[in-house]
């Protein structure tokens, strides 16, 4: 498992401050982060592949500065927007989950190999030739999912990925992040996502509030709901 | 482009891109400049031979052709009054072919074989032109038809919604605030997915 660590990080956008003295080292399997809306914790997993760059402190992957090497560690590290719309860059599915492997140097027969393999494990492999935007929300989100897994990244990050779909597709998604050998870090409204995860640590204002096992996290975090 | 690619393995499928954009040309400006109508039928006739031989489905061929042919309807009567009937059916026979050629095209071409035939034209150039870049740049309008296509459907229903009846400008106006931010979005998963170079 990759080792990520945050120190004395901190983030502001204008004189709205996000984040505040965080310190965290995750290096378990399975990671869930919950908070409010607005509390920081989507902040908090973007400084992870460098998408947000912290006003104050490092965030390190392996020990690579993210704001220094952003580039190495986004090899390292996949990222699952909310929006699969919004990750969705070639015009077919198949093209799509291609395009991740165009710029790494492999040859065509390699990354048709890969892209193959990559729609077989999340089903589409009979939507290959479709046009991407007519997908279901919930087979978007496998799409996302497979174009980040084909580049074989070490870490995968997902904000709310399942905020967008309904039960059953949110449950598909859920299911495959508990499957997959990679580190998984989940930011989530749904708690029973994250319930069976090695760690949860719970975002309120800018600051680490709760962090542990799910079952004490969870807890101080329906606490800090009531 | 979107959505037209029709899968196959015909020899027409298979055929090298450039090869193909460089005879769809070659036959666009050959039938566009011969006075013939033999020559036109001729590839009419030939145009048929290349659908049968590539095997894409019929409707789906239907649908891209029978736009021109509401053009023509109008088109094909006035030039018929005024050049007289045989340059109205040479004009007609012309662009029914071509758009038939560029169908065909469409129809047996991926969109990334189309970028990476405009980038293999391009490396040429390389040293004023990123072929790579341009690729993408295409790439991304046409992925971004859909997307937009999207947001101004559903910048429509939320005003039939409310039972508002709006000027252009408050379609515009979400329209455009909605695209920046789809463009954000997508700017931050092109950099996500390791295109930051």
């Amino acid at each position: 498992m990759s080792v990520i660590r945050f120190d004395q990080v901190g983030q502001s956008f204008g004189e709205r401050r996000v984040l505040r003295n965080v310190n965290l080292s995750l290096t378990e399997h399975r990671i869930g982060i919950v908070g409010a809306n607005g509390s920081g914790k989507s902040t908090l997993v973007r400084m992870i592949n460098g998408l947000v760059t912290p006003t104050s402190g490092t965030v390190t992957v392996d020990g690579l500065d993210v704001a220094r090497h952003a580039r190495d560690v986004r090899r390292k590290v996949g990222f699952i927007f909310t929006n699969p719309d919004n990750q969705i860059v070639m015009p077919t599915v198949q093209e799509d989950v291609a395009f991740t492997l165009r710029r790494r140097g492999l040859s065509p027969a390699e990354i048709a190999e890969r892209t193959a393999a990559a729609l077989e494990q999340f089903g589409l492999s009979e939507h290959a030739e479709q046009p991407a935007h007519r997908l279901s929300g919930g087979q978007k989100q496998l799409l996302a999912l497979a174009a980040v897994l084909v580049a074989r990244p070490a870490t995968v990050v997902a904000d709310e990925p399942t905020t967008l779909l309904d039960a059953r597709n949110a449950r598909r998604i859920g299911e495959l992040l508990h499957t997959l050998p990679q580190q998984v870090i989940v930011v989530t409204h749904h708690l029973h996502l994250v319930e069976e995860f090695d760690r949860v640590i719970v975002i309120e204002d800018g600051t680490v509030v709760a962090d542990g096992a799910p079952e004490q996290s969870l807890a101080a975090y329906r606490a800090l709901l009531q | 482009m979107i959505g037209l690619y029709s899968p196959g393995t015909s020899l027409i499928h298979r055929a090298p891109t450039l090869l193909k954009l460089f005879l769809l040309s070659l036959c666009v400006v050959l039938i566009g400049i011969s006075p013939n109508p033999w020559v036109v039928g001729g590839a009419a006739a030939g145009v048929v031979l290349l659908f049968l031989l590539a095997q894409v489905p019929v409707r789906a061929a239907a649908a891209q052709i029978a736009p021109i042919l509401l053009i023509l309807l109008v088109a094909v009567p006035i030039q018929g009054l005024l050049s007289g009937w045989m340059v109205a059916a040479l004009m007609a026979g012309r662009l029914l072919v071509a758009v038939a050629l560029a169908a065909l095209f469409t129809m047996t071409t991926t969109v990334t074989a189309v970028l990476e035939a405009f980038q293999a034209l391009l490396r040429p150039f390389r040293r004023f032109i990123d072929a790579d870049r341009v690729g993408l740049l295409v790439a991304l309008t046409i992925r971004c038809i859909p997307l937009v296509s999207d947001i101004v459907r559903e910048v429509l229903e939320a005003r039939t919604a409310r039972g508002t009846r709006g000027s252009l400008l408050s379609i515009a106006v979400p329209v455009v605030v909605r695209s920046l931010y789809a463009a954000d979005a997508l700017g931050e998963a092109l950099i996500a997915r390791g295109l930051d170079d």
